[in-house]
């Protein structure tokens, strides 16, 4: 009965060491407190007199353009959700800057292309880019399925061939593109996405629906069957077979998604109201790949690849990039920005190693000389080291 | 040969203990110079632990090791291979992009200022295959080469270190018949001049083939050592496994019913070689009725069982469950038609250790109605499930049903799987290997529910490697020895040495199979 107790002692205390919400969030706090540390260290070195009152602009900047923060967070909240998601799986969606600007193509499409009420112009336009973004997810998700080709490479290839072609696409059309200008016409009013009214900002209600999808995958992922086998295939593909769940029609309905989620931040992104009257978002085609795909990356590491998480931290990376184009008022070039994201990124994954040795540390402290380890968990144990 | 009382190797009361378990329990084992010594045990038996103390993998922590007469601490694979042992191991350590030369001289490249110098590594490497007849060629990349070559390579690894004492892990399970006696015609010849071998094995006629002397480990324990030429391959046995049964399994007469699968000429293509890993198996599971598929590892139950449960594919032959033909129905219909399967490999197939307990408990069954409303998992139902389950299986975790499957003990984690396996409604418990690795109390609880499950009417098909268990809970025994079922035999008729004859490949009895081949 004795031996029960140490069990049941040993349990609790790996479950607190073990906890997921628990290490993902100290995991990403600490990536963020040690990227800013040497994002400021950075600042000192470039420019030691100012230093301060910059690092001051970059935490504290955004809290002065609040809407804006929200309005820049939409995207990426967008590319976050759909790295995030397919990594639920076990699927590296490194695509989702091509089927962001898939979805934004098939999003302008419909503006220029389609006279509709103002009404549902703008509801159809986003559909329109959710498809695109379905489509050019759904083809690496193909090629995983059947053909067995790493979807890492299938979705680098179409950032590029998705790019290309809208460039070309918009370039030929002499609807949609302004030729002396280099960019895309100005879209009707109609299909912009209604404003949330706030002046100076181009906040709209892309944001809640960001939102709100980003909740609704959290139900996916968490409440149904879906999700159940979705999250089982992530974490050990063998049992999800075992278990005869079909794994060639989830690995594609899951780069859909993806793809979908991808798809309307580009639609998101094009489709928001212009500040000023009578002009509107544009693109410009000039064969350089949506940075807001990789931005998702960044997004989704920090967020742990949870749909909640994933929404903070849009968020917060949006929160301190317009802080950091404030440094500029003190004499930092905005790029001093793009390196402390960079920092905290690779401190995320650092972070993640870091508390993972260092559960496994206290577990041992907290159970050397109780001989409660079964052999199976030593061994699964030095497993994991020796990888 | 050599004089008595000259070892080169020397484990002198080695005691190596993991947490809750001894793996080496005051193990001695000395090797003379210019002899083949086999190392037998069941699984489990430490063998393993033994071999990798000597090679530095572990450091034992009681008792000493000489080498030569001198006490050397063996730290790391390094010092060991300074100390001239080289091991091949079972599972082969090998470069698979690499070629054969560049795998041989890795780790002691040679080289000129950092430069490497395949010259003479060259020469070096074709005089070694030369004279013991180890043909390789050394610009062939490993993975286009078979396994006995492959295994050629690791052994050319060890020459080409100028090692003395060799280890050889288990070293036939992967080889044709032909490539094993290539492979002890090449231990003879390497004995015959002065070097030393170590040979791990459980397969007893290799045993009196080759060895000179042979050390006996049991549960930890050293059994004792014993001069081949003075022993029979029946005594080996019994040394392995024990005369006293650890215990009786409670169980009374099987009532069999009708026939619930029928397996018949079945075939599966290995994936290693080109053979068929599993060939032309026929045989019947009835009602009520436990039938144990017994053989030494590595004989193609693990096809057999791949092909039976759906995780891999059959080349040739049928598979019928309840009057279904399941050949080549997908994973998910043979579950709904009957089947329940303990995997093997509890942490690659049968758990998601990063699920809850309660999850892991509904792997077979979340899409069922019970579970599910619309696309949404009724996660009362299954809280309420799984505590049923944890309450009726006597499954033991930190905090019940939202325990992380990982943090549970081995024991409990296979309880889990057993009563999800169970539970599910099935007409046919493929249980593969149930207890292994599982302490003496959650063997016989594995064993009372696979009694159970008979009892309730079910077929049961134990695929098993403990002798103990293939007498003790099976009432029909086949034996399975490369790739094709070798006898049917009676547990209450048979002996455990009659029983390790076959598995050896020594007996063969092929009236059975022939019955069912004209069925």
């Amino acid at each position: 009965m004795e031996g029960n107790n140490i069990n049941k002692n040993k349990f609790n205390l790996k479950s607190i060491t073990n906890n997921s919400a628990f290490s993902s969030f100290t995991a990403a706090f600490m990536a963020i407190i040690l990227g800013l540390v040497f994002g400021f260290l950075v600042m000192l070195f470039a420019k030691p007199d100012t230093a301060v009152e910059g690092f001051k602009l970059i935490i504290l900047g955004g809290f002065r353009r609040l809407p804006d923060v929200f309005y820049f967070a939409t995207p990426i909240m967008m590319t976050g959700l759909a790295v995030g998601f397919a990594f639920r799986m076990g699927l590296f969606n490194i695509g989702a800057s091509g089927q962001y600007t898939m979805g934004m193509y098939f999003a302008l499409v419909v503006g220029f292309m389609f006279d509709l009420p103002g009404g549902i112009h703008w509801i159809v336009a986003i559909l329109a880019g959710m498809l695109g973004g379905m489509i050019w997810g759904a083809i690496p998700g193909i090629f995983k399925a059947y053909l067995n080709v790493n979807e890492v490479i299938t979705s680098i290839m179409f950032n590029y061939i998705g790019m290309f072609l809208v460039d070309m696409w918009i370039q030929n059309s002499s609807v949609m593109y302004v030729s002396n200008m280099a960019r895309t016409a100005y879209l009707p009013q109609t299909v912009q996405i209604p404003s949330l009214g706030i002046t100076g900002s181009s906040v709209n209600f892309g944001i809640v629906f960001a939102i709100i999808i980003g909740i609704i995958l959290y139900i996916i992922l968490e409440k149904t069957i879906f999700g159940y086998e979705l999250k089982a295939t992530g974490f050990n593909k063998h049992a999800s077979e075992y278990a005869g769940m079909k794994g060639k029609r989830n690995i594609i309905l899951t780069m859909i998604i993806a793809g979908g989620l991808a798809g309307l931040g580009g639609a998101f992104a094009i489709l928001a109201p212009s500040a000023i009257a009578g002009a509107s978002m544009t693109y410009e085609p000039i064969n350089v790949i949506a940075a807001n795909g990789f931005n998702g990356i960044a997004v989704a590491l920090l967020g742990n690849s949870h749909p909640l998480g994933i929404i903070l931290s849009a968020v917060f990376i949006s929160h301190i990039q317009r802080g950091g184009t404030l440094t500029s008022l003190v004499g930092f070039k905005p790029e001093i920005i793009d390196v402390v994201i960079a920092v905290i990124i690779y401190f995320s994954a650092f972070a993640m190693i870091m508390n993972s040795a260092l559960g496994r540390f206290v577990r041992r402290r907290l159970h050397s000389g109780e001989d409660v380890n079964t052999v199976d968990e030593v061994i699964d144990n030095d497993a994991k080291e020796a990888e | 040969m050599v004089d008595m009382g000259k070892y080169i190797v020397e484990m002198l009361n080695i005691t190596k203990r993991f947490p809750g378990i001894i793996a080496n329990d005051n193990v001695t084992l000395q090797l003379k110079k210019g002899e083949i010594h086999a190392l037998l045990g069941e699984n489990g038996a430490g063998k393993s632990t033994l071999m990798s103390v000597l090679f530095g993998l572990y450091q034992a922590e009681e008792g000493e090791i000489r080498i030569n007469g001198e006490r050397v601490e063996i730290n790391n694979p390094n010092d060991a291979n300074d100390l001239g042992i080289g091991m091949v191991h079972q599972h082969f350590k090998l470069v698979e992009i690499f070629t054969v030369l560049q795998n041989i001289i890795l780790g002691v490249e040679p080289n000129k200022m950092g430069f490497l110098e395949m010259k003479e590594a060259r020469k070096k490497v074709l005089e070694l295959s030369e004279k013991y007849g180890l043909k390789v060629d050394p610009d062939a990349k490993i993975e286009d080469i078979t396994v006995g070559m492959q295994q050629r390579v690791e052994i050319l690894k060890m020459l080409y270190r100028d090692n003395e004492i060799l280890i050889f892990d288990e070293p036939t399970a992967v080889l044709t018949p032909q490539e094993i006696k290539e492979l002890l015609q090449i231990m003879k010849d390497f004995a015959n001049e002065g070097k030393s071998i170590l040979f791990i094995t459980h397969k007893l006629n290799e045993i009196m083939e080759v060895a000179d002397r042979c050390t006996v480990l049991r549960k930890g324990k050293l059994v004792g050592t014993v001069d081949v030429k003075d022993t029979t391959k029946e005594e080996l046995s019994r040394m392995m496994v024990g005369r006293d049964v650890s215990f009786v399994v409670d169980k009374g007469e099987p009532k069999p019913k009708d026939v619930i699968l029928s397996v018949r000429d079945l075939c599966v293509q290995s994936r290693i070689h080109k053979k068929n890993a599993v060939n032309k198996v026929s045989f019947d599971v009835r009602q009520g009725e436990i039938v144990c598929l017994a053989g030494i590892d590595g004989n193609g139950q693990s096809e057999f069982v791949h092909a039976l449960t759906g995780l891999e594919k059959v080349s040739s032959g049928s598979i019928t469950l309840n009057g279904h033909d399941i050949t080549n129905l997908p994973i998910r219909q043979r579950s709904i038609l009957g089947m329940s399967h303990i995997p093997e490999d509890r942490h690659k197939y049968g758990l998601v250790l990063d699920y809850k307990l309660e999850e892991n408990l509904v792997l077979q069954r979340y899409w069922q109605k019970d579970f599910q409303r619309r696309g949404f998992i009724r996660f009362d139902k299954v809280r309420e499930y799984a505590e049923r389950l944890i309450d009726n299986y006597d499954i033991r975790s930190g905090q019940g049903p939202i325990t992380k499957a990982r943090s549970m003990s081995g024991g409990n984690q296979q309880k889990a799987i057993i009563a999800r396996e169970i539970d599910k409604e099935h007409e046919l418990l493929v249980a593969v290997q149930p207890t292994r690795g599982l302490d003496v109390g959650a063997i016989e609880y594995v064993h009372k529910k696979l009694v159970e499950t008979r009892d309730a009417g079910k077929g049961v098909l134990l695929v098993s490697l403990e002798l103990d268990e293939v007498m003790n809970v099976s009432d029909r025994i086949l034996v399975m020895y490369e790739g094709e079922i070798v006898g049917e035999l009676d547990p209450k008729k048979t002996s455990v040495q009659e029983l390790g004859l076959y598995m050896s490949g020594a007996k063969r009895n092929t009236a059975k199979e022939n019955d069912y081949g004209r069925e």
